[in-house]
């Protein structure tokens, strides 16, 4: 065993605990901390992909941001009434569909010939000079475009805050 | 390219290794009788000194907060484009920096939006 599939081990099995302690804990707090633990590591499988930028990304959005709102989102609801809200009779319903999910998803990975789509052991690095040299020589409208985005979603967030709290 | 990161791996290990260590030193030494171990509810307390804590620790906060949030989120996403920029930002030179100029100034009216919305302002 090489040391990167040591590193692997420690990261995959640091992003499994997070995900169930998502599940697992009684506390929706500690099931968005957890998240955070989750996210995290998942960055770090990105890094032993060579990765560096969506590993950035994972950490600045999901592990920032994503997270950052769930968080305010719990501030802001009323949550002693959550823990009675998170069981339901829905339980062996959403126990299927993560069953259904997870079989579909193993069946896809192990039915998959990898090899036929061109994939091979070695890592083919793409250094974040390269995507910034084609984002903004090559993408450069789609780059101007997600600005728009962002600005819509911004005014969208701001119309629709505004609107629950009636003015 | 992993060898570089392998100093923030350092840093993972060292940030849960002093905070941890502290703890479990502390666990053992109980164990081994070598502390001594005398409980008190006032050093059970959150805070040993300060005002006394009072109520549950989940309050309503105020729903302006979230206004914060959100716009964090887009600036955020906002900064994450700009990572590229600044690694390659001798080899686009002007062109590079016209492009960012515009992408920041878009968001920038969006931020004016906000303010003029008093999204920023407590009411």
């Amino acid at each position: 065993m090489t040391y990167e599939e040591g590193i692997f081990y420690v990261v995959a099995g640091m992003t499994v605990i997070g995900a169930l302690g998502v599940v697992v804990a009684r506390n929706v707090v500690h099931s968005a901390l957890f998240l955070i633990l989750a996210l995290v590591a998942v960055a770090g499988l990105f890094l032993l992909l060579s990765a560096e930028f969506l590993a950035i990304v994972q950490v600045l959005i999901y592990g920032g941001a994503v997270t950052i709102l769930i968080l305010f989102a719990m501030m802001l609801t009323r949550v002693r009434d959550v823990p009675q809200a998170l069981d339901g009779p829905q339980r062996p319903f959403a126990a299927m569909a993560a069953a259904a999910f997870l079989s579909v998803t193993i069946l896809a990975v192990v039915g998959t010939d990898w090899e036929a789509l061109g994939a091979t052991e070695k890592i083919n690095v793409i250094p974040i000079e390269a995507l910034g040299d084609v984002l903004f020589r090559n993408w450069a409208v789609p780059f101007e475009l997600a600005s728009l985005v962002l600005i819509v979603a911004l005014i969208g967030a701001i119309v629709l805050a505004r609107g629950e709290e009636g003015e | 390219m992993l060898s570089e990161w392998g100093h923030v791996g350092f840093l993972i290990v060292l940030a849960l290794v002093f905070p941890l260590g502290g703890v479990a030193t502390s666990w053992l030494f109980a164990r081994l009788r070598i502390r001594p171990d005398a409980p008190d509810p006032v050093k059970e307390d959150t805070y040993e000194c300060g005002v006394v804590t009072e109520g549950p620790t989940w309050v309503q906060f105020n729903f302006r907060y979230y206004y914060f949030a959100l716009l964090f989120v887009i600036f955020d996403v906002e900064a994450v484009f700009l990572y590229p920029w600044a690694v390659s930002f001798r080899r686009v030179a002007v062109a590079g920096f016209v492009e960012v100029l515009t992408f920041v100034i878009i968001l920038s009216i969006g931020l004016g939006y906000a303010w003029r919305k008093k999204a920023l302002e407590w009411t």
